[in-house]
């Protein structure tokens, strides 16, 4: 069965391709979101299929169960598959039981050509040539860079091929609703089902290289959807800003690429991780090596927006809301994420050496970022903005979760993160829907009156978020924040890990204040609204003219079905997978799994401190926001000053504005007249004196036969005389 | 080259005695009409036929050489060029029919799309 999850993403690809196709046919545009649900349902299946029954065919034709699921658990046993001959070896000799698939060869740098015999096949002799020399062909490379364009299997792979396929088709369902009537609406499906092929290629990528071209790609697909409202000049802007930071992040990303290649002969993972260097704990590293997962670090920080390149997510909400839902909460922001899970064993033997571990410095940034974007997400007046910054704090989370050697606890999250920000972000797009674009909160109120099912499915994604006890969200955040504690008590984190783990307690706190702050304005109190000047399609609803004027529940098919599992996955997704130790078994059948302290008390004391903070943050907000009081003014009158900063993003953007941008603009501005009026004019000078001299001769060329004549005559007349006189 | 104009033989009575300067001379007469009439008139057939009227001009040269050196490279190669002059001249003159047709006129002035 695993033979098949390689037609994942070319399954999608061919939508891609085929909704590409219906740009040009206006009259079948309606097909296209079929289409791409076609194509991400179908990966589904194969990605079930493959969870299910991972087995494949080895060299030998036998039927081979991977190695991460051996005696029908989910948790590594004593047998490990080598994936190249996929021969069954022993654990001991091979760490990370992975099956890589399919590995053509697909680019070389450098290295000396290999040679071999062409055989007939019908005879079985040698080819002769021309000469009578046997012929010989080029059948692979010696040294140099070969780069393999083959599939990596293992947990990591599963969970992250499960979630992108799994809540990318719901998010695609949703969407056939939302973009209904948009006269773009093909072009929107062909870049989220390319979007799917490359985050697949991306997490099933069995070497750096493949998976640097799915992060390209995805980035790319980030790019157009942002902005695919490209009318709007915020909508662009975003687009160029959301690009040119991942770029920063990618300088990063790329150099550690160049690294790995330097030190390990290779970017292929099952290569990376059994080289010596990265096997032996403990031993002399050279500094090249030291450098890698600082390098990796700079591109995931990009991709999954920490500080300090987390500016773009926020802006990039000028998306349409399925793709905020999909590409910047459920997937494409965790490839940073998973690109640390995946590269854990060089940032783990680092981790051993270095001075500065890497991993300490993952978890400070993540922490940091946790509470900072939690800080802003409070005075947020954005509907979808608050769900960014949430998301960008979430991930935050996922990172201090790696930084605290809990791998297990970052993907933990970033499942269940994907169930209810899907969720959260599709439900404030069904707000959006029905209020025509609008977005400030400030204008709503009591809207759970006219859209009940969209207020009690936010309502499951709030209480998840929150990390309400039992919820999806309590159980994950709790495995990240027990992990820095545990690793600050007991492990050799040190008191920052302890630091790192109040911040996030804090964190938990703020969030479950700020997302039920946005609930109980936006579904509890006074119904009041204000209609944006967006127009979708309203009759495609079966609504009336008159109806068109004030909000209205979304339609069960395609916008709120698709929700229901997402809803019931944030409630119970969490206790399952916590419970019956899924997440955890598959981690540790991968690369990512590294040995943390574990420590059963500190795990139950910060169960009950979290569930509580959550509680206490949502009585909080219901003290302030439960129907409309004006106690919130009063305190923000009170907190003017920090209020005032955090409305105003702690000025970030204009730090940047100031700091980068503008020196920027103002240097191209002086190189654009240098160019202008130094090199331009020199070049068109060069260029003036031909032309100047074509137009004193041009009047000779009148097209007129006795003009040619008489210019012949005068030729002939010439040299005539020439010969006569000088010669 | 000079002298050719003016031979020392040149004499009335010695006209029943051509000598090569008579040949030449017509050959010139004949040549610089052709081109002059090439350049003056407007009329297409007519510039045509002045070119023709070079051509046999420069003719006349080649026959005259001939028979004046003994050699016949020269007659030759004029039956050559007379043969090629005879097609080429069905080719001009139906081109000057068809540009006829085009601008109902025959004014070689009518036609300037070569203009720089």
């Amino acid at each position: 069965m695993l033979e098949n999850a390689v037609y994942i993403p070319w399954i999608a690809a061919l939508g891609a391709v085929l909704c590409g196709a219906l740009c040009l046919t206006p009259s079948m545009k309606k097909l296209a979101g079929p289409i791409c649900v076609l194509s991400i349902l179908a990966g589904f299946g194969l990605t079930v299929g493959s969870f299910l029954n991972p087995t494949f065919e080895n060299d030998q034709q036998q039927q081979v169960q991977a190695p991460w699921k051996t005696h029908g658990t989910y948790a590594l046993d004593d047998v490990a598959i080598d994936p190249h001959s996929h021969e069954v070896i022993h654990a001991d000799d091979y760490k990370h039981p992975a099956v890589v698939i399919q590995p053509q060869p697909w680019m070389h740098v450098g290295g000396t050509a290999v040679y071999e015999e062409v055989i007939d096949k019908k005879s079985g002799h040698p080819v002769l040539g021309r000469d009578g020399q046997p012929l010989e062909q080029i059948v692979g490379y010696e040294g140099g860079l070969q780069i393999n364009y083959g599939y990596y299997f293992d947990g990591l792979t599963m969970i992250m091929l499960l979630v992108i396929t799994g809540i990318g088709s719901l998010i695609a369902i949703y969407a056939v609703g939302y973009m209904k009537g948009d006269p773009g609406v093909a072009r929107f499906f062909a870049a989220m089902a390319l979007f799917i092929f490359a985050m697949t290629t991306l997490v099933m990528a069995d070497n750096l290289v493949l998976l640097f071209l799915g992060w390209e790609g995805v980035g790319l697909c980030s790019y157009l959807l942002i902005g695919y409202y490209y009318g709007k000049d915020s909508a662009v802007a975003a687009a160029k800003k959301a690009f040119i930071v991942n770029r920063i992040g990618d300088f990063g990303f790329l150099i550690g690429i160049f690294l790995c290649y330097q030190h390990f002969g290779s970017t292929d993972f099952s290569v990376i991780f059994n080289h010596e260097l990265v096997t032996t704990k403990g031993a002399a590293l050279p500094l090249g090596v030291m450098a890698i997962p600082f390098c990796l670090m700079v591109g995931a920080f990009g991709k999954s927006a920490q500080i300090p390149l987390f500016v773009w997510l926020p802006d990039a909400m000028a998306g349409p809301t399925p793709v905020s839902a999909l590409v910047h909460a459920a997937t494409m922001v965790t490839a940073g994420v998973y690109l640390v899970a995946r590269m854990m064993p060089v940032f783990d033997v680092v981790h051993l050496q270095a001075t500065i571990s890497p991993l300490t410095v993952v978890a400070v940034v993540g922490g940091v970022t946790a509470l900072f974007a939690g800080t802003i997400a409070l005075c947020s007046n954005d509907l979808k903005g608050v769900f960014a910054y949430s998301t960008v704090s979430q991930l935050g989370y996922m990172f201090l979760g790696l930084g605290a050697l809990s791998t297990h606890g970052a993907v933990f999250h970033l499942v269940t993160h994907a169930f209810f920000k899907a969720l959260l972000f599709l439900t404030a797009g069904s707000v959006m829907h029905a209020l025509a674009g609008t977005l400030d909160i400030r204008t709503m109120g009591g809207l759970g009156r006219k859209m009940p099912v969209t207020k009690w499915l936010m309502f499951a994604g709030c209480i998840a978020l929150a990390g309400v006890p039992f919820t999806a969200g309590f159980y994950s955040k709790d495995v990240i924040i027990a992990a820095a504690w545990t690793q600050g008590i007991y492990g050799d984190g040190g008191t920052l890990y302890i630091v790192l783990g109040l911040l996030a307690l804090i964190t938990a706190l703020l969030t479950a204040f700020y997302t039920f702050r946005l609930w109980f304005i936006v579904f509890t109190g006074e119904t009041k609204y204000e209609m944006g000047d967006e127009h979708h399609s309203e009759d495609d609803h079966g609504h009336d003219d008159h109806h068109a004027h004030e909000p209205h529940e979304m339609p069960w098919w395609p916008m709120n079905l698709p929700l229901i599992p997402l809803a019931i996955g944030s409630a119970v997704a969490g206790v399952l997978l916590y419970e019956y130790h899924v997440i955890e078994g598959l981690i540790k059948a991968s690369s990512a799994y590294t040995d943390a302290a574990y420590s059963e008390t500190i795990t139950m004391i910060m169960k009950i401190v979290s569930g509580f903070l959550a509680v206490a943050g949502i009585a909080l907000a219901g003290v302030f926001y439960y129907k409309t009081s004006d106690r919130a003014e009063k305190a923000a009158e009170l907190l003017k000053g920090p209020v005032g900063i955090l409305r105003g993003k702690y000025f970030i953007d204009e730090f940047y504005d100031r700091v980068i941008v503008r020196p920027l603009f103002i240097t191209g501005q002086v190189a654009y007249l240098i160019d202008q009026l130094v090199i331009h004019a020199t070049i068109m000078s060069f260029g003036w004196a031909p032309r100047l001299l074509g137009k004193t001769v041009q009047p000779t060329q009148a097209g007129k036969l006795h003009g040619y004549g008489l210019g012949m005559i005068a030729g002939v007349t010439a040299v005539a005389l020439l010969l006569l006189f000088l010669l | 080259m000079l002298d050719v104009l003016q031979p020392a033989g040149l004499q009335l009575a010695a006209l029943s005695q051509l000598a090569l300067s008579h040949f030449l001379m017509t050959a010139a007469i004949l040549f610089t009409l052709g081109l002059v009439g090439f350049v003056t008139r407007k009329n297409l057939i007519v510039m045509f036929l002045c070119t023709e009227m070079m051509f046999q001009g420069v003719v006349i040269t080649l026959v005259a050489f001939a028979m004046f050196h003994n050699n016949v490279t020269g007659q030759t190669f004029v039956i050559f060029v007379l043969t090629v002059a005879a097609a080429e001249a069905a080719l001009a003159l139906g081109l000057v029919v068809l540009m006829f047709r085009r601008r109902r006129t025959l004014d070689a002035n009518a036609w300037a799309a070569m203009q720089g």
